[in-house]
Order: C-alpha cells, then sequence, then structure tokens
C-alpha cells in the first residue's frame, strides 16, 4: 500500500473496484421472487449493483419442494474502509520460546510456576485446555506440560467453580486457565463472570491470574469478564506461556525500573 | 467390496489373540458387577418410565420448553434404585427386592411401587427360597415383556427396509443434526434426509454423557446438541419414518450409548427403534474421565441390547486423532479398533453390527498424506472385512478457511469410495466455525453426492500394488499395532491396567479414579438380573 492513503475498498481484480463475494440462505422458495429477495439484501448491504451468480433451493425432493433458497452474491460494496480508524489489540509482551519461557521463571520466580487447568460448565469438549496443556500441544508448539519449570494440572471437564477456587487454593496456583469451546446462547460469558466473581469472592486480591480461552471469546473483553486475559480462536500454547511469564514474572523483573515518584 | 490388501495372515491372528487376552480382565470384571445404570436399565425394560414429580427445579430458564417438560427431574427408575441400594445394598440387583415386594402384594405394579419410594413408605427386603424363586420368575416376566418390545422393533426394521427399500449403496451418508430442540431437529433430519442423508444422527447436548440420570420427556433447551430421552427418540423416529415412506428407502436414526447412562440409553434405543448408536469401550475413560470399571461393565450390558436389538455400533476411533498425531498415533486406532471388536463380538454382536471407527486426520500439509490416508483407511478395511467401517471427515485441520476445507472433505468422501467405508459421516466444511447450518448441510452432501457418483466404482478398480507405498504402510501400522497390543496383554490386569499406565495417549486412567466409580457394586452369588439372563439365553 502507498504511503499516505489510508481509505481503501476491497480488492477484486481492480483497485478500488470494492468487489466482494457472499452467501447465504434466505427462508423463501427458489424463483424470482426470492432472487429480488436477495438483491435487495444485498442492496441494504451496501452491494450495489449486485449479482446473484449462483441460486439452488434447500430442503426440496418432498411433498412441498425447497422451502429454502441459497444464493452466492457478488458486487462492489460502497463502503470505505478508513484505515487510521482500525483499532487493533497488539501483543503487549514478547513470544518466547519453551527455552526462554523456563529461564524466565527460573530466573524470576526461583520455583515451578504452578497451573491449573479445566472445561467449567457443561462444556465437557478439553480439546481447547489440551492442546494448550497437553505435551502433545497445537500447531507445533508443545503444551505447557512441556515446560520443565511449570507444574501442571489438567483437571478435565465439567469441573464446578468451587471445585477449581478449591483445587486453585490446595495447589497454590499462579494461574488458572479455562477453556469453553462448546457453547451456545453465551453460557461461556456467563460461566467466565460466574467464575471470576467466585475467586474475588474467595482469595481476593490474592486470587492467581485468571487466564479463559475458547473460540466464540472476544480478546478484549478481559475487564469486563472480570478476567486477566482472554485468549480467542487460534492461540498456541506458546503464546499462553509468554502471557503467563509476562503477567506473573515480567513485572518483578530486577530490571524493570521502579516506578517514580511523582 | 474388492478393496483390500494382503495382509500378514499370521500377524492378523496374532493381533486378534492378543485382542482377546487383553480384554479378558475387561470381561471378568464385567460379569462380576453391577452399576446403577444397569439397574435401572432392568426397571426400564421393565416398564418403569416418568419421573418423580416433586424433585427438580424445571426449566425456568431462557427458551424454556413450551410444553412445560423438566430436563433435571429425578427419574423413577433412579429413585427405586437409590432406595434399594439404601435398604439392601445392589449387590443382589435390583430385581429380587423389586418384584419380591409386588409378589407379595405390597404393590399392585411397578409404578406403585416408585410411587411408594417417592412417598417414603416402601420397604424392600431380599427374599429367600420360595419368595427368591417367585420374585425371579416375575421379574423374568416383565423384563421379557420389554424384550419382546426390542424384538419386534428389530423385526418392524427389518420389514420396513424390505418393504421400502434400504438406503442406495455404500457407504450410507451419515449426517448429524444438532439444534438442543427436538421440534428444530426434526424438519432438519428431515430435509437431510431429502437431500440424500442415509443416516440421521442427534448429538447429544454436550455434557449429558455426564448427567447420572436420563432426563425425560420431549426437550427443547440442549446445548449444542439435544438431549437424548426416550420421547425424543420417539418423535424423531416417526418423523424419519414419514420421509421413509416418502422417499421410499429407510433412513436410520442413531444415538449415544455412552456415558454413566449408557446401559439405559441402549435399551431406550432398543425400545425406540433406533437402527445404530454410537457405543465405544474406552472412549468415556480417556476422554471424558468416566471410571474404567464404571465404563467397562455399563459397556457390556449395553452391547448386549444393542446385538438383541439388531443395532449397529458405532466405536469412536476418531477421537484419538484429534488429540494425537494422525500418523504417529495411525496405530491406536487399530489396537482400539481391534478391543472394540474382541469385546463386542464377547458381548454377543456381529460383523455387521461393527461400525469400527477411523478418521480423516492427517496434516493435510504433510507430502503424501492422502496416501498415507488411503494406507490407514485400507488397513482397516482389510482388517475387518465384513464390518461396515464408520469413515470421520476432518476436523482437526479445520481451519476456518472453508474454501479449503471444502475440498479437504471431497478428498475424505473420494478417500471412504475408494477404499469402501461402510458408514460416511459427512464433513462439513464450517467445522470448527458454526454449528452446521442449513446451508452448510446442503453444500456437503452436494459434496458427497458428487464424489460418490462419480468416483464411488473406483472401489472396483483401486487396488494397491503389493510392496507399494500404501502396502508398506498398512504393514507397519499394523505391525506397530501388535507391538503395542502386545504391552498391553502383558500387564496383569490388561487392558484395565494399561489405561491406568497411559498407554492411551497422555492420560492416565486409574481404576478407582473419574467419575461414576461409586455407582459400581460387586455381585454376589446370588445376584440376579433378568435382563442378562434372557439376554444370554438366546446367545447360549
Amino acid at each position: 500500500m502507498p504511503d499516505g492513503i489510508d481509505v481503501v475498498r476491497p480488492y477484486g481484480d481492480t483497485t478500488g473496484d470494492g468487489m466482494v463475494q457472499l452467501s447465504f440462505t434466505l427462508p423463501v422458495p427458489p424463483g424470482p421472487r426470492a432472487e429480488g429477495a436477495a438483491l435487495q439484501l444485498a442492496g441494504k448491504m451496501g452491494i450495489a449493483p449486485a449479482m446473484v451468480v449462483h441460486s439452488h433451493g434447500i430442503g426440496g425432493g418432498g411433498g412441498g419442494g425447497a422451502a429454502f433458497t441459497f444464493f452466492v452474491v457478488y458486487g462492489p460494496v460502497r463502503h470505505l474502509v478508513d484505515l487510521a480508524a482500525v483499532q487493533v489489540e497488539e501483543r503487549a509482551y514478547p513470544l518466547l520460546s519453551p527455552g526462554e519461557v523456563d529461564g524466565a521463571i527460573r530466573a524470576g520466580l526461583h520455583r515451578q510456576l504452578v497451573v491449573l487447568g479445566a472445561c467449567i460448565g457443561t462444556d465437557a469438549h478439553t480439546v481447547g485446555i489440551d492442546a494448550i496443556l497437553n505435551i502433545k500441544g497445537f500447531a507445533g508448539e508443545k503444551g505447557l506440560e512441556y515446560h520443565r519449570e511449570m507444574r501442571v494440572a489438567n483437571l478435565g471437564a465439567q469441573v464446578t467453580v468451587p471445585e477449581l477456587v478449591a483445587r486453585a487454593r490446595a495447589e497454590r496456583a499462579d494461574a488458572v486457565l479455562v477453556s469453553q469451546v462448546v457453547t451456545q446462547r453465551d453460557a461461556h460469558l456467563r460461566n467466565t463472570r460466574e467464575l471470576a466473581a467466585a475467586f474475588r469472592e474467595a482469595m481476593g486480591e490474592a486470587r492467581p491470574l485468571l487466564v479463559v480461552g475458547g473460540p466464540r471469546f472476544d480478546p478484549a473483553m478481559a475487564a469486563e469478564l472480570g478476567v486477566d486475559r482472554v485468549f480467542g480462536r487460534g492461540t498456541t500454547p506458546g503464546e499462553v506461556a509468554s502471557y503467563l511469564v509476562h503477567a506473573l514474572i515480567g513485572s518483578r523483573r530486577p530490571d524493570t525500573p521502579a516506578p517514580e515518584d511523582p | 467390496m474388492t478393496a483390500r490388501l494382503d495382509l500378514d495372515p499370521a500377524l492378523v491372528t496374532r493381533a486378534r489373540e492378543l485382542a482377546a487376552c487383553a480384554a479378558q480382565p475387561v470381561v471378568d470384571l464385567a460379569r462380576a458387577h453391577t452399576t446403577v445404570s444397569v439397574e435401572r436399565a432392568v426397571l426400564r425394560l421393565a416398564g418403569l418410565t416418568g419421573t418423580d414429580p416433586v424433585t427438580g427445579d424445571g426449566d425456568r430458564r431462557e427458551g424454556t420448553a413450551r410444553d412445560g417438560t423438566a430436563t433435571d427431574r429425578v427419574p423413577w427408575v433412579n429413585r427405586v434404585v437409590d432406595a434399594v441400594r439404601d435398604q439392601v445394598g445392589l449387590e443382589h440387583g435390583v430385581a429380587l427386592p423389586v418384584w419380591h415386594a409386588l409378589a407379595s402384594g405390597a404393590a399392585p405394579d411397578l409404578q406403585a411401587v416408585a410411587e411408594q419410594v417417592g412417598a417414603g413408605t416402601a420397604r424392600f427386603v431380599v427374599p429367600t427360597g420360595a419368595g427368591a424363586e417367585r420374585a425371579r420368575d416375575a421379574a423374568r416376566a416383565a423384563v421379557a415383556a420389554g424384550l419382546a418390545r426390542v424384538d419386534a422393533n428389530r423385526a418392524r426394521r427389518e420389514e420396513l427396509v424390505a418393504r421400502l427399500g434400504d438406503a442406495p449403496r455404500r457407504p450410507w451418508v451419515y449426517l448429524i443434526v444438532a439444534t438442543g430442540d427436538i421440534h428444530e431437529d426434526i424438519p432438519q433430519a428431515q430435509a437431510a434426509a431429502r437431500a440424500g442423508a442415509d443416516v440421521i444422527a442427534v448429538i447429544r447436548s454436550t455434557g449429558q454423557s455426564l448427567l447420572d440420570y436420563v432426563p425425560e420427556g420431549a426437550t427443547r433447551t440442549g446445548y449444542a446438541g439435544t438431549y437424548a430421552t426416550q420421547e425424543n427418540f420417539r418423535l424423531m423416529r416417526a418423523a424419519l419414518d414419514d420421509v421413509s415412506a416418502e422417499l421410499g428407502r429407510y433412513v436410520r436414526l442413531t444415538n449415544y450409548a455412552s456415558g454413566l447412562c449408557m446401559p439405559e440409553i441402549a435399551v431406550l434405543a432398543g425400545l425406540e427403534r433406533l437402527d445404530m448408536m454410537l457405543n465405544d469401550a474406552m472412549y468415556g475413560i480417556l476422554f471424558r474421565d468416566i471410571n474404567p470399571r464404571r465404563t467397562f461393565v455399563d459397556q457390556r450390558f449395553s452391547r448386549m441390547v444393542h446385538a438383541r436389538a439388531g443395532i449397529v455400533i458405532n466405536t469412536g476411533e476418531d477421537n484419538y486423532l484429534t488429540t494425537a498425531d494422525a500418523v504417529d498415533e495411525a496405530h491406536t486406532v487399530t489396537v482400539s479398533q481391534l478391543l472394540n471388536e474382541t469385546l463386542a463380538k464377547e458381548a454377543g454382536l456381529e460383523d455387521w453390527q461393527l461400525g469400527l471407527g477411523h478418521a480423516f486426520e492427517i496434516d493435510p500439509d504433510l507430502p503424501d498424506s492422502f496416501r498415507l490416508e488411503l494406507a490407514h483407511a485400507l488397513l482397516a478395511r482389510s482388517l475387518f472385512p465384513d464390518a461396515p467401517l464408520k469413515w470421520m471427515p476432518p476436523t482437526k485441520h479445520m481451519t476456518g478457511d472453508v474454501f479449503r476445507g471444502y475440498l479437504l472433505d471431497g478428498f475424505f468422501n473420494l478417500a471412504g469410495a475408494l477404499t469402501g467405508q461402510g458408514i460416511l459421516l459427512v464433513g462439513m466444511m464450517t467445522e470448527a466455525v458454526v454449528t452446521p447450518w442449513l446451508s452448510d448441510r446442503d453444500l456437503a452432501l452436494r459434496n458427497v453426492r458428487y464424489v460418490l457418483d462419480a468416483a464411488g466404482g473406483l472401489v472396483e478398480d483401486f487396488a494397491p500394488p503389493p510392496g507399494g507405498f500404501i502396502d508398506r504402510r498398512a504393514d507397519s501400522v499394523l505391525r506397530e499395532a501388535v507391538a503395542l497390543l502386545e504391552r498391553i496383554a502383558d500387564h496383569p490386569q490388561g487392558l484395565i491396567q494399561a489405561i491406568a499406565d497411559g498407554t492411551f495417549g497422555i492420560t492416565r486412567r486409574p481404576p478407582d479414579g473419574g467419575k461414576g466409580l461409586d455407582g459400581v457394586v460387586a455381585l454376589t452369588a446370588e445376584a440376579y438380573n433378568p435382563a442378562l439372563e434372557l439376554l444370554e439365553a438366546v446367545r447360549a
């Protein structure tokens, strides 16, 4: 992108053509009326002129014929993207290698860093927490169990919040990692608030670092949910390990300048 | 189906011997114990239904059931088994004390016994001598009536398949619906059948596997799936019967006999003519941390019921590959298939009822990944020539790039066609993105139809040469499987100790750990389970 240009449009095959593709289904039987409905929707989405390049009925073959129509729509979108107004959450800590993580714990903590992991609520899907904790890891990175300087306990699925608080206290956990993969009607948000409240009530300021993750979470919601950090889709064990070091040890590093008096 | 590798016959024989040897302690354990769920299943076969109306909060959450069903009310079968256990213990089984109460005139029928339990007036004793004989006869007659309904359902299925016609070809096209609301599932399932699905699976509400009771009634409030209940089974089977008649082919229905209520769900499946059930020997232990003893006892009973009901079981080997590397750990799939086979046959299931699982989960960025998939699929096909293998689509390497995912699913379908798989679970390009939309299912079925129409017959032409890449890879996986089976069979307690030692993956599952152990009871010599007696009598 040339310097100084901070307004862009989608790129089909020519700069500025604004071309987008989308697909959707309308609960309308296939036919001219359905196509018209699809064009109306595309228009309201800012695509003009929209082209329905493909449509077919779904759910046909029975007595009544198809009740739904699937569309593929192409067209230029008239909206502009103002790059200057884009806000992203940049990672506020460096990504460390496993060796650097262990080194930082050794130097900064002088003992093993204790991590508890669990799935809470009704979610029985441990793939997320397993990917972060199990030695096997995820995306080519080894899980936290791989770290010599970490003591990791994976409590598995459907752990209750009181159980988790009790274990965190007993194990003197530095960090509690909670994963929620399958969720409906925002149960993951409800569960997370419940988790944060329980730890606040039981341990106050002495509570461990609370980290939640899962594909439906928005990383920007940590403060609102009352936890320290939220990880979204595709998070790797290395990112989590680096964050733990940053949050638990980074601030205590001897080379960190002390806060200045006002 | 002609796709077949010439496996080393001595190695195959050795693999089966080792599997039987490793599984023997499991069978011995299962014969010597009962569980609360096995005993509840006996009461369900005898016709006890319903819930204790004074229990549970009801569904007062958002999206509450319009018809007022409560998924947290305690079923009568739980109340009765718990009461028997409190008063006289379960080591004799529930049948003797319950039917003694009936035979001695304390209650006119099973429902009345339950209501006495609810009122706190039931008094159970374990009868002896003539009293025990009388209770056994009465219990046997009551359970036989339930099994007669299971038998009638099996006959009815055979009749419908003969009259309406069967799925047009193999593999059967297997599709999941999962809205949480049975009344939403039904039109989706019917639409899927009309679009070409041969098998509909209604995935269960998240966490049902760890509930120690089976919810009751038609439910509309599941999370990421719909509760398995007898009424939901009945409603869906009836809806699929309608669409089967309309389409001129019998559309099969699948659910999940797994988790803490495996035996009861198996019974409900038999009573409501479900056609296939997910039922794995080790899945609950390894992936749900259910106690190993509980699982093995429950698993044997549920498989005996499935055998009687003519239900095809589907095993869960695909799960190993979602948590472990699909190349490094390929042999663990083969080992699990062999263990599932030996335990299934011991419980009376026949080859045609063994939907042994495996999956297309190799990293697509690995060179030759498709050839490796073919080798693994063909190994399973050749090792279990008469079993309708269940072929599971990619999930681990579905990244959200739906276009790449659609291509990967196409290759998965092609591998299924080339290697003669029996049941093909339809992959969704939106795997790991959303629960499938109506259009996702439709597009996925179009993918399957195209591949099977274009290349379904290739199974006749596909014969990898001896000594070639595929043949060598299959041979080496089989050798690794035999080596692992040797290690398992070497354990003094076979499979049970091997699981405790973490032989399968990273998880160690000791025999006394996990959920549901308190529901396992060692049987006395005088124990009586009419269902087991009747199910075993047929096989003798």
